[in-house]
């Protein structure tokens, strides 16, 4: 059992330059980060014959889109038979793992599949959150829910999901800070990460809040990046530079109403219902996977997917996350390698597939994973945005 | 009392959400219901997603809610809307589930607790009246 029938593999990642007011727009970013993937497998532009963004031309300012799908068509000159960008669709990566089904049913060989920010230089001037609120005259959608009573950010939305995981499974705020101090300290070996500098708890605790339970270092960074991931045909893959990546399984499903707040147990996310239905796709199971990459724009998000992944029984994710040296490179189930997006920069998702994949064909230099690993989760996404995949390297 | 802030940035008004949008001017609490399986839902949509009927539209619910999720926010969101406010989710006492996102008002936040019975209370702006939810009086 394995996910499109084993036709769609993992040929090629690449990154543009990562980092805090690069003063590059996210569309010169885009098609860097294209440009390095492409290279990565072994490709040209010219065989790239797909093309899936998150999360195309939407409203949204800041930086949020740094690059559309059309964007780096038009750059490159890409000549497609097959092309997506989507916003209601399985987190960051749902329509990667559509590019996947694509390339399974012979509408595309090679997608190019990627995600551009550039938040930190667009909000640099304006602040973020005059980006966020700033250009609205009437709050309308999902939002118009929220932003009425200043609930503007998913720092409001997704504390209070972990306030009330707190209330009923006594999760606390030192086990989230676990979290952001593991990040910090994996990325510390990452030279493209934004923070380096040591963390302790009580820098953790210290920090200034932001929306309980949520402190300043709750919260991810954002960042100027952009990553771009080669989606390829089985079959089309002999004689690239890379050995490919199977896509084991992966997780799109959306068992409930899109809601940030209606979801029948609120100590749960869309997390677990793609978790249910990438563990259904494989025999695989949790205590095959070598290690994880999980979304965290939150620190609570990291403990979602280790909640919903299975890799902590319901409710004890904040115990699991106790015993740090266990999610470094040298540990026996090293967690977000690069930093995540705590202390790498807010790739917004792309960055989980990026590590996973470089830690599996070991090419990770000083953060490489010190045992030898050939199965990893990413859980991309977080309230009722969730998409993940088990990664695997064959031999 | 609470003093309401300066400035909300406030919903737009569509042919769904009218009912709720408006309710407060004669101080009802108007959510979507299902003529035909009974239930009520939230937010408004043009059919019950339980049981697919089109027979839904706005009643009058009892304004009584408990607090299932908070957020104290701390941050500078928006110009005239000055920290710090609680932010909760509290689930109607009409129907287990049915939940609104609300500001939590005339109550200290220390006081704030998951379960509290709470109740609604309405902000009008222009053209919307908020249904905030304050402490039920002992």
């Amino acid at each position: 059992m394995t996910f499109v029938e084993n036709r769609a593999v993992i040929s090629g990642v690449g990154q543009s330059a990562i980092g805090r007011k690069l003063g590059r727009s996210g569309w010169d970013l885009g098609v860097e980060a294209a440009l390095n993937a492409i290279a990565d497998a072994g490709l040209t532009p010219d065989d790239i014959d797909g093309v899936a963004s998150y999360p195309g031309p939407v409203g949204a300012e800041g930086g949020f889109v740094g690059a559309t799908t059309h964007d780096i068509r038009n750059a490159l000159g890409l000549k497609s038979s097959w092309y997506t960008s989507g916003v209601e669709t399985a987190g960051q990566i749902g329509t990667l793992l559509d590019a996947c089904a694509m390339v399974a049913s012979g509408r595309a060989t090679h997608v190019l599949a990627f995600r551009s920010v550039w938040e930190s230089t667009a909000q640099a001037a304006m602040g973020r959150a005059k980006a966020i609120t700033g250009h609205m005259t009437r709050a309308s959608g999902h939002t118009a829910w929220r932003l009425p009573f200043g609930a503007a950010s998913a720092a409001n939305w997704i504390g209070m999901y972990a306030q009330r995981y707190m209330h009923e499974h006594g999760l606390t705020r030192e086990q989230m800070g676990n979290v952001a101090i593991n990040a910090r300290r994996n990325a510390a070996l990452n030279p493209n990460a934004i923070f380096t500098a040591p963390m302790t708890m009580e820098d953790y605790l210290g920090a200034r809040m932001i929306s309980w339970p949520f402190g300043l270092f709750d919260c991810d960074i954002p960042a100027d990046g952009a990553t771009a991931i080669i989606i390829s045909r089985r079959e089309a893959t002999a004689g690239l530079r890379r050995p490919p990546l199977t896509i084991e399984s992966a997780g799109s499903a959306m068992y409930e109403r899109h809601s940030w707040d209606q979801r029948n147990d609120l100590t749960t996310m869309a997390a677990h219902d793609v978790a249910r239905a990438m563990w259904a796709g494989t025999s695989l199971t949790a205590a095959d996977v070598d290690f994880a990459t999980l979304y965290d724009g939150f620190t609570y998000l990291t403990l979602q997917w280790i909640d919903a992944f299975g890799f902590a029984e319901h409710g004890k994710a904040g115990v699991f996350m106790e015993d740090l040296d266990r999610f470094s490179k040298d540990g026996d189930f090293p967690i977000n390698t690069h930093g995540g997006q705590l202390s790498g920069g807010r790739l917004h998702g792309y960055g989980f597939v990026h590590e996973a994949c470089v830690q599996l064909w070991g090419d990770a230099g000083e953060r490489q994973i010190t045992k030898d690993v050939e199965v990893a989760a990413v859980g991309v996404g977080g309230g009722p945005e969730a998409g993940c995949m088990l990664l695997r390297r064959e031999g | 009392m609470t003093s309401p802030p300066a400035f909300r940035l406030l919903p737009e008004v569509t042919p769904e959400t009218e009912a709720f949008w408006t309710g407060g001017e004669t101080g009802e609490l108007r959510i979507y219901r299902c003529r035909s399986c009974r239930h009520w839902f939230h937010p408004p949509t043009p059919a019950c997603f339980r049981c697919r009927s089109r027979e839904v539209g706005p009643e009058v619910a009892s304004g009584r809610a408990t607090v299932a999720a908070y957020t104290v926010n701390q941050h500078p969101w928006f110009d005239g809307f000055p920290p710090p406010y609680v932010v909760a989710i509290v689930e109607l006492d009409d129907e287990p589930g049915v939940r609104l996102t609300t500001n939590l008002v005339d109550c200290a936040i220390e006081d704030v607790v998951v379960g509290m019975p709470v109740e609604v209370v309405f902000e009008h702006r222009d053209d919307v009246w908020l249904p905030l939810f304050r402490p039920v009086a002992a």
